[in-house]
């Protein structure tokens, strides 16, 4: 069972969680010609990294607040979380 | 290489059944081969079989982290099948049945082979017409599909609930009487004993740390054991995909996450089928050995670790005791985890790259292990011949560019609801 602290409510079992999948992944910025293949990049690459990983929770038997959580992908060993629209380091 | 059958059984009886050859050698890895193959679980050692049998290159090395079968190979719940509804995944897989129904005369090995007929359950109407579809499409492919109705599912598996307040009731299903199991072990086995035989180097705990790319071209492997020349190279590293990747500077359309398995106490004979849930994610078979093998959705978030957790499990049973009340009066004998690569539209990858004489082999989410004789037997000639074959054509990994995607199930790219 992984425990997730919850910016918002404090550290919570993962069943109250659903996953948002990996938080690096910026979206194209608005009104700005980019090409195809800078638009297929951002939809289908993903790194997947061994070992830290940035990436979306959603609180949704809870606060229903999206945040973001750092966490191993090897250990399951959870870092540090924040709010959506935090900063990371 | 000393041919297996019931006079060499009686032969070696006579002495104890100590003096057999060894099934593979352990050699130390030359300085140069013409082709090295990146993963021994079982589409590895397909490829390099297909590699010397098919295409006479037999200068040939897989390279394993661990030890071979020690992977996914030896982690699935051994479910062989071809009910795709569209045409590149159904042709590929019904290619693959034709090997495995040739595969143990074939390899000299019982692969325990077992054409039990899969049934995926429908619990609804619409559930009944998606599958009249998909059992239609797939017998334009040449693929038997029959459509069952609860009556002739319940004649089948009269163990499942029938009873009447039921949440999801047993509408009725299709089943693939060709689909079935095999004993998954043998199966990296008995390709890793004739691929030795015809030559082919088995390098167990030897991982691969790097790779050297002169001028776009792939020149050799950096290893724990060394450096290692090849004019070709292939990935054939599910779950681990990435990792490499990364040494090569690429970026893929894969997520690496991880899937449970597990296995019940031994009982009698009782189920003959591989059966699916179809208002969830959970499928059973029985095991020779009795067990009932049992799996069914990622824990669903990115991991490396060969371990799950305890929600997901209980979520999977859950949905098991819906189908098969009975299931709730077994001990648990052994649960278990394995690495998966996600692709973005759930069908794999077998292809070129951008560097010459690299070749990509991957994204098999959690349907590798009944593509392993198809995947290596087109892998195979994809590096054998520098170019896709039409069974693989499809898998192609600028699909996602163009727009061809074979989105079997229509998720989309979060691949952790897959």
């Amino acid at each position: 069972m992984l425990y997730i602290f919850c910016p918002h409510c404090g550290s919570r079992s993962q069943n109250e969680f659903a996953y948002g999948g990996d938080a690096t992944v910026k979206r194209p910025e608005l009104n700005k010609e980019i090409s195809d293949q800078d638009w297929d990049n951002f939809v289908y690459l993903r790194k997947s990294p061994r070992g830290k990983h940035l990436e979306l929770w959603h609180h949704i038997s809870g606060c229903r607040q999206w945040i973001k959580v750092e966490r191993d992908t090897s250990t399951h060993e959870i870092f540090k979380t924040y709010k959506a629209d935090e900063l990371t380091e | 290489m000393q041919k297996y059958s019931v006079f060499s059984l009686i032969k070696n009886a006579f002495s104890d059944h100590q003096n057999w050859e060894v099934a593979w050698k352990d050699p130390t890895p030359k300085k140069e081969y013409d082709v090295i193959i990146i993963g021994g679980g079982g589409h590895g050692l397909a490829t390099a079989y297909y590699l010397a049998k098919e295409h006479n290159i037999t200068n040939v090395a897989i390279i394993e982290k661990g030890w071979i079968g020690g992977g996914n190979v030896g982690r699935n719940t051994t479910i062989i099948r071809s009910n795709y509804m569209h045409d590149d995944n159904a042709l590929f897989s019904e290619f693959g049945m034709d090997l495995w129904r040739k595969m143990s005369q074939d390899l000299n090995y019982n692969v325990m082979f077992s054409p039990r007929g899969i049934i995926n359950l429908a619990h609804s109407d619409a559930q009944m017409n998606a599958y009249s579809r998909r059992g239609n499409s797939m017998r334009l492919n040449g693929i038997d599909a029959v459509l069952l109705n609860r009556e002739e599912v319940q004649k089948r598996i009269p163990m499942a609930d029938f009873s009447d307040n039921v949440r999801f009731p047993i509408f009725g299903g299709l089943m693939q009487p060709s689909a079935g199991t095999a004993r998954h072990d043998a199966v990296a086995w008995g390709y890793a004993r004739q691929a030795d035989s015809m030559g082919v180097d088995i390098i167990q705990n030897c991982e691969v740390t790097g790779f050297d790319v002169t001028n776009g071209k792939i020149v050799g492997v950096r290893t724990s054991r060394g450096d290692i020349k090849a004019k070709k190279v292939g990935l054939c590293v599910a779950g681990s995909t990435n990792i490499l990747a990364e040494m090569l500077n690429m970026t893929l359309p894969i997520e690496t996450h991880l899937l449970q398995a597990c296995v019940s106490e031994p009982v009698k004979p009782l189920l003959d089928h591989v059966v699916t849930f179809g208002a969830g994610h959970f499928y059973c078979s029985q095991s020779d050995k009795g067990e009932m093998v049992m799996g069914g959705d990622l824990d669903g978030y990115n991991s490396y670790s060969q371990r799950g957790n305890l929600p997901t499990l209980q979520h999977v049973l859950t949905e098991g005791i819906a189908m098969f009340p009975f299931l709730s009066k077994l001990k648990m004998l052994r649960t278990w985890g394995g690495i998966m690569d996600m692709s973005m539209d759930g069908s794999p990858i077998i292809d070129k790259t951008h560097i010459d004489g690299l070749y990509l082999n991957c994204g098999w989410c959690y349907g590798g292990f009944k593509a392993t004789p198809a995947s290596g037997w087109t892998f195979a000639h994809t590096i054998a011949q520098d170019r896709v074959h039409e069974l693989n054509a499809g898998y192609s990994l600028n699909r996602f560019n163009t727009g061809d995607l074979i989105d079997e199930k229509g998720l989309g790219t979060k691949t952790w609801i897959s």
